[in-house]
């Protein structure tokens, strides 16, 4: 039996979809493990303190609450600080967290802290005896690994979306704890925060990605793919390097090896030609469409449905049949 | 200038390019580096530019670069000379583990003591694309360390950075001596000159063993991805689009 901890990520006081994927992935390391208990740290501005529901719906067995004002962003020090306290004076097996912006920073941070061998950006878990294994895509999404960590604990970062939060109700027992770091005393002082699109799901978490490429020809012209992904209602926003190079997007769009990876359940490709360093960015994607004026465009090698012709003449019409396909059920 | 000097260490790996196809080696748990083109790492690069950008705009200073790796990495590292660095480091092992912690455990016991204002990353590697040795060496080191900057600024003992988060973008500050992991957007690396190149022969590059301690993260297997079934043209122009429309509700069901 092995209990694991997760570190279950908030924006303002509401969970991400990732911290449910964790507590899921978590849920199935300690049920292989021979049924040990999944325990989570929630760390925020007064009110957090409401997502220990949710994580209990969905596998938790106890939820640790760090309320404090200065938590309102995420504050990594001492989210660290408290989160490998509470790590150590547990005995877990491992500490789950999400692969994203804020588990990226967390995860090697508590390794150094407990000492503890890391899988960063991991798409399966396996556990056989004292052996815990998993994969993890590597060369930018063009090898796959499996790594064996050895010893306990371990530190374990899931890919976002490679896990399926799943209902596995209890009613977690919550505790409230204090901060192993003074959240005010951070080094790193955030002065600005500059936002991106507003009212759009994150690339990380949208079920649906519409992006687009030089073939749209004009910054101007990028409307017709925010247009299309209105229309959808729940599409994030992407682009290739050349268009966030060219500065018609923020560099923070850019889908790509050197920029984000994702795997929607639809991608729609406008106006790319499917460059291999975009390839690696959007490959895993479920199903992917593509309009490009080039048939011959590499963007149609993966395309499973491709249109050749013109996207500003071809994206308009699919927006408009799209809305209508969406409105009649 | 004006700016004081500032002493830079910009880690670096060497990595096979990107753009190559990758074979499975005989092994099973690592690729075929038969013809593979290897380099600086495409983020280490941004940050060795970054580097040295800081010390030229303030005049002085040093930058120092470092790698664990195989006596191959010496290459990567005479390029780094070659584009400016001042000298460099091989912290030597036969081959880089997969473990990070273990690597940046290595990397900190190296800086330690090396009176480093600034200590540089790129925010990950291509090949283990893990992201995590440059913010565990922070870790280890206590330095505060920011991550996935794009712009960096360095004054009067405090640097300043803008970082690329999900959807938005972060500009921050922090006290020296500190951590930074690189992303696109600093300059382009510089491709060194004639003259960087011979003067690179004569600078110090020095190799000693890499303290990795206990590496616990180890590959087992490697294996290619399975290949997406082949792509598939259903039409034309807009005529295409209600064939694709119901395709998407009837076939892919996301609509």
């Amino acid at each position: 039996m092995a209990n694991v901890l997760v570190f279950a990520e908030t924006r303002g006081t509401a969970l991400r979809k990732v911290a449910l994927e964790a507590v899921a992935a978590a849920r199935g390391l300690a049920d292989a493990s021979g049924g040990g208990e999944v325990h989570a740290v929630v760390a925020g501005p007064s009110g957090i303190a409401s997502v220990a529901e949710s994580l209990g719906a969905h596998g938790a067995d106890a939820v640790f609450v760090v309320e404090h004002a200065s938590l309102a962003d995420f504050e990594r020090e001492s989210i660290a600080a408290t989160v490998a306290d509470k790590a150590k004076q547990g005995g877990y097996r491992a500490v789950v967290l999400g692969f994203s912006t804020q588990g990226r920073d967390l995860g090697p941070r508590l390794a150094a802290k407990l000492d503890a061998p890391i899988g960063a950006d991991v798409t399966e878990i396996s556990v056989s005896g004292d052996a815990l294994t998993v994969k993890h895509p590597g060369y930018a999404n063009k090898v796959a690994l499996t790594l064996t960590l050895s010893g306990s604990p371990v530190v374990v970062s899931v890919r976002p979306g490679a896990f399926a939060a799943k209902a596995s109700p209890r009613t977690a027992r919550t505790e409230r704890i204090q901060p192993a770091a003074d959240p005010a005393a951070a080094r790193v002082v955030v002065k600005q925060v500059v936002e991106g699109a507003k009212g759009r799901p994150d690339l990380g978490e949208a079920p649906v990605i519409v992006a687009g490429g030089r073939g749209l020809k004009a910054a101007e012209n990028f409307k017709l793919v925010e247009e299309l992904a209105d229309a959808f209602g729940n599409a994030a926003v992407g682009a290739t390097r050349a268009v966030t190079d060219d500065g018609w997007r923020p560099h923070s769009d850019q889908i790509g090896q050197t920029g984000r990876q994702v795997s929607p359940q639809l991608y729609v490709a406008v106006g790319i030609s499917g460059a291999i360093q975009h390839l690696a960015g959007m490959r895993t994607s479920k199903t992917i469409v593509a309009i490009n004026k080039d048939k011959d465009a590499p963007i149609f090698k993966v395309a499973d449905y491709g249109i050749v012709g013109d996207v500003l003449e071809v994206v308009p019409a699919l927006t408009t049949a799209v809305k209508a396909a969406r409105s009649t059920h | 200038m004006g700016a004081p000097a500032v002493k830079i260490a910009v880690c670096i790996k060497r990595t096979p390019d990107s753009e190559s196809r990758f074979k499975i080696a005989s092994s099973g748990i690592a690729i075929d580096e038969a013809g593979l083109k290897f380099d600086i790492d495409d983020f280490a690069g941004y940050a060795v530019e970054a580097a040295l950008q800081i010390n030229e705009k303030s005049g002085g200073g040093e930058t120092v670069v470092v790698a664990v790796g195989p006596d191959a990495v010496q290459e990567s590292l005479r390029k780094a000379m070659s584009m400016g660095a001042d000298r460099a480091v091989q912290l030597k092992v036969d081959a880089v583990p997969a473990d990070g912690l273990a690597v940046a455990k290595a990397l900190a016991a190296e800086l330690k003591d090396g009176g480093f204002d600034l200590i540089l990353f790129g925010k990950h590697a291509f090949d283990t694309s893990a992201g995590v040795v440059g913010t565990a060496t922070a870790e280890l080191l206590g330095l505060p360390c920011v991550t996935a900057v794009s712009q960096l600024d360095v004054a009067a003992g405090r640097g300043s950075a803008r970082r690329e988060l999900e959807g938005a973008a972060e500009l921050v500050e922090f006290p020296l001596p500190a951590v930074v992991t690189i992303d696109e957007g600093v300059a382009r690396p510089r491709y060194p000159s004639l003259k960087g190149i011979m003067a690179a022969k004569k600078k110090p590059l020095e190799s000693k063993p890499a303290q990795l301690g206990a590496v616990r993260v180890t590959v087992q297997k490697a294996e290619l991805p399975p290949e997406r079934p082949a792509g598939r043209i259903i039409g034309e122009g807009a005529a295409a689009v209600p064939e694709l429309v119901r395709l998407l509700q009837n076939e892919a069901k996301v609509l």
